[in-house]
């Protein structure tokens, strides 16, 4: 599964897009999702209000980050859970590949973590040789596929029918052509049940972990998570250090707020708590930074630490509908993605702020009230800033500074054939008119609205 | 009430025809408006494209502009937001700070401040409504579908009073165009299909004209048209409520 990035957005989008029916599928499947959303939430009064306390909880527990913590490690200790801090994607794999080796383990089954994604912990235990299965039937079948995930609520939402059918096929040995859905999940559901059965370990991830209690809430539609660390001898649940909640009584406004935002459920079908081990077996968790503590210095991006991953920011993004998820090129794609990955890698993700509009749907949308658009146009300053700019966009965002800064100047150009705004997007890009490409350019009057007004203003 | 007519550079350059609209429509309103002639851009391509050290030359020329007027008005809900959140004057900030609250989208100027109640305009076409997400979302022109708010819209409020005029909108009421200022070349592919998207919804209204109150988005949506061969015309909000 690689994650290299190959193409910037722009380059992967065009190529995504040049199959256009496949494109107006993607769009379409995500824009019910979105006008699920809506109906679950309309109906709703007080919806804001619990996007108000959302976001109040999460600035008050990022800004007592460190007391809760340790809050939740003393009480989750206490329950009998061991507790693991890893600094890095590395030293989690690590810390992941050290329980499985002191117990001698090699049948894994992992659910719900998009934090192993971003850790690329399948492709560290791969070199291992440990294989871990993905059990969210999206995962699996991603993984079946030897892709990443596309979206992080529906991972293989870039996928057909037709193309489950194909990589089962291949990989399970279905009727070949049998495209019949209910078919389909009845055998991923078959070859998963003999995972789970033999399954030693189980990895989750975390969608709360509660201070208060020690305890830690997973969230699935499947019920696999539960199914996994039920059967496996050691569960060991990953979670990012944002994902603690204060109490227990937080809960409830962040269960109302998630799944809504998903995907227009009311309630996700498992809400799993997990609060101590069954006897005889073992539960760890291990909490990782990969980068939010430095995100949470950064005062105009902290915010971003509130994210619950419900993934409306992806639903409502009308690039991401059209560009779908590979071409961010990152393991949390989308706009939250686009603020999040800058952070880990300024170089690599230099193009992602740049993949939006600013239309600013997903600020508004977002049920922790992240200012996401207001964040990527920030973004876009530190990277000008920082050197992470061609050259080219450069020259051209000096020239038109100039122009701009003498009216005269302005004036003259406007004039001379009413050339500045036919050349002014392009000059950055030396294919000439990308503009022309698919659009006709606006015609060019003879006066402009300067001149009309000299001549009319005293009529 | 002196009013300073703020004509964005691309609208003073390429559609001078909304310019014009908007000055005749201030003054048959009772404005006292004027023109500002030596105004240019308001840096807000620079800024969108992580350039904001360079509006310097943009923001001292807007200030020198603009800063006499009681109000500052223009047809560009885009332009409208980056003043308010970003023009800066360091030697006098307080300058900044007045035309940063005084300036008003035409719409919002119209509803807010004149509180229009009567127009004498008539545009006996179908008109297909495109909602332009700065205007919308930035300013609050409107209320949009991701919040649970009571519904409103200023423009919809004042093409109402439009005699003749016949309202419609595309099924997805407030998705984005795609315009996105220099979005719409370094990301051109996204950039047109999301405008030809657009454009495809209100076609299914069987629309003669789609409007906004940003020339940008029209900019972007009539250059599509066109190269489609449709018979569908771009117009800006101001030409239909100064028609008569
Ligand atoms: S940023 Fe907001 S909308 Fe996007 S995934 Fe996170 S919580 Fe959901």
């Amino acid at each position: 599964m690689s994650n290299l990035k190959t193409l910037d957005h722009a380059a992967a989008a065009e190529i995504f897009i040049k199959d256009e029916a496949r494109t107006d599928w993607h769009d379409d499947t995500l824009w019910f999702v979105r006008q699920k959303r809506d109906k679950a939430v309309h109906g709703i009064a007080e919806w804001e209000q619990l996007r108000e306390w959302a976001s109040e909880i999460k600035n008050h527990t990022l800004s007592n980050l460190d007391n809760y913590l340790i809050a939740f490690e003393k009480q989750a200790e206490a329950n009998g859970i061991k507790i693991h801090w890893a600094a890095d994607a590395l030293e989690h794999n690590q810390l992941m590949h050290k329980i499985l080796k002191d117990n001698n383990i090699s049948r894994i089954v992992k659910s719900k973590s998009m934090l192993t994604e971003e850790c690329h912990l399948n492709d560290y235990l791969k070199k291992q040789g440990i294989e871990v299965v993905d059990t969210d039937l999206g995962e699996r079948i991603v993984q079946l596929r030897d892709e990443a995930p596309s979206h992080i609520v529906l991972p293989a939402i870039h996928l057909k029918k037709q193309d489950v059918s194909e990589t089962f096929h291949e990989h399970l040995h279905t009727e070949e052509g049998n495209n019949d859905p209910q078919y389909l999940t009845e055998a991923a559901r078959q070859h998963l049940r003999d995972h789970f059965i033999q399954s030693e370990l189980a990895i989750t991830g975390v969608n709360f972990a509660i201070a208060e209690t020690g305890g830690f809430v997973v969230c699935t539609n499947e019920g696999n998570a539960d199914m996994g660390a039920h059967t496996a001898k050691i569960h060991v649940a990953c979670m990012g250090i944002e994902k603690i909640i204060p109490k227990t009584e937080h809960l409830g406004v962040f269960l109302r707020l998630l799944a809504r935002s998903a995907t227009g459920q009311p309630i996700t079908t498992y809400s799993s708590h997990f609060q101590k081990p069954r006897s005889g077996q073992e539960m760890h968790i291990i909490i990782v930074d990969n980068g939010r503590t430095k995100q949470l210095g950064r005062a105009d991006f902290r915010n971003s630490l509130k994210c619950i991953r419900c993934a409306a920011c992806f639903n409502t993004c009308p690039v991401y509908r059209r560009s779908g998820g590979h071409s961010y090129h990152t393991a949390v794609a989308g706009p939250i993605g686009s603020i999040l990955n800058p952070n880990l890698d300024m170089k690599a993700n230099a193009d992602l702020p740049f993949a939006s509009t600013l239309c600013g749907s997903c600020s508004n949308v977002c049920p922790v009230k992240i200012d996401i658009h207001e964040q990527l146009w920030k973004w876009r300053q530190v990277i000008v800033e920082e050197g992470y700019v061609k050259p080219e966009k450069k020259i051209a965002m000096k020239g038109m500074a100039w122009l701009f800064s003498n009216p005269k100047v302005y004036r003259w150009a406007g004039k001379s054939g009413r050339w500045f705004l036919r050349t002014m997007p392009f000059l950055g890009n030396n294919k000439l008119n990308v503009w022309y490409k698919q659009r006709e350019m606006p015609e060019a009057p003879k006066q402009s609205f300067h001149d009309w007004y000299q001549q009319n203003k005293n009529k | 009430m002196k009013v300073g007519l703020f004509i964005p550079c691309y609208i003073d350059q390429f559609y001078p025809q909304v310019g014009i609209a908007t000055y005749q429509l201030l003054k048959k309103l009772g404005c006292d408006v004027d023109y500002p002639e030596n105004q240019t851009c308001c840096g807000q391509p620079m800024a969108n494209s992580g350039f904001s050290p360079l509006t310097g030359g943009c923001d001292k020329n807007f200030v020198a502009n603009f800063d006499a007027y009681d109000y500052i008005v223009a047809p560009s809900g885009s332009c409208v937001l980056h003043i308010k959140e970003h023009l800066k004057d360091d030697k006098n900030p307080e300058k900044a700070q007045k035309i940063r609250n005084n300036i008003y989208e035409l719409t919002e100027f119209l509803v807010d401040i004149l509180k229009v109640e009567h127009l004498s305009s008539n545009f006996p076409y179908k008109v297909g409504f495109h909602t332009s997400c700065h205007g919308q979302r930035g300013l609050h022109l409107s209320s949009m579908t991701e919040r649970v708010l009571p519904q409103f819209s200023k423009p919809e409020q004042l093409l109402q009073k439009v005699k003749g005029l016949q309202l419609s909108y595309p099924e997805r009421k407030d998705e984005c165009c795609g315009f996105g200022g220099t979005f719409c070349v370094f990301e051109e592919a996204v950039s047109v299909k999301m405008g030809k998207d657009r454009i495809e919804e209100h076609q299914k209204n069987e629309v003669d004209y789609i409007t906004a109150g940003d020339v940008s988005c029209l900019m972007h949506l009539e250059g599509i048209l066109k190269r489609q061969g449709s018979k569908v015309k771009a117009i800006h909000l101001a030409e239909i409520l100064n028609h008569e």
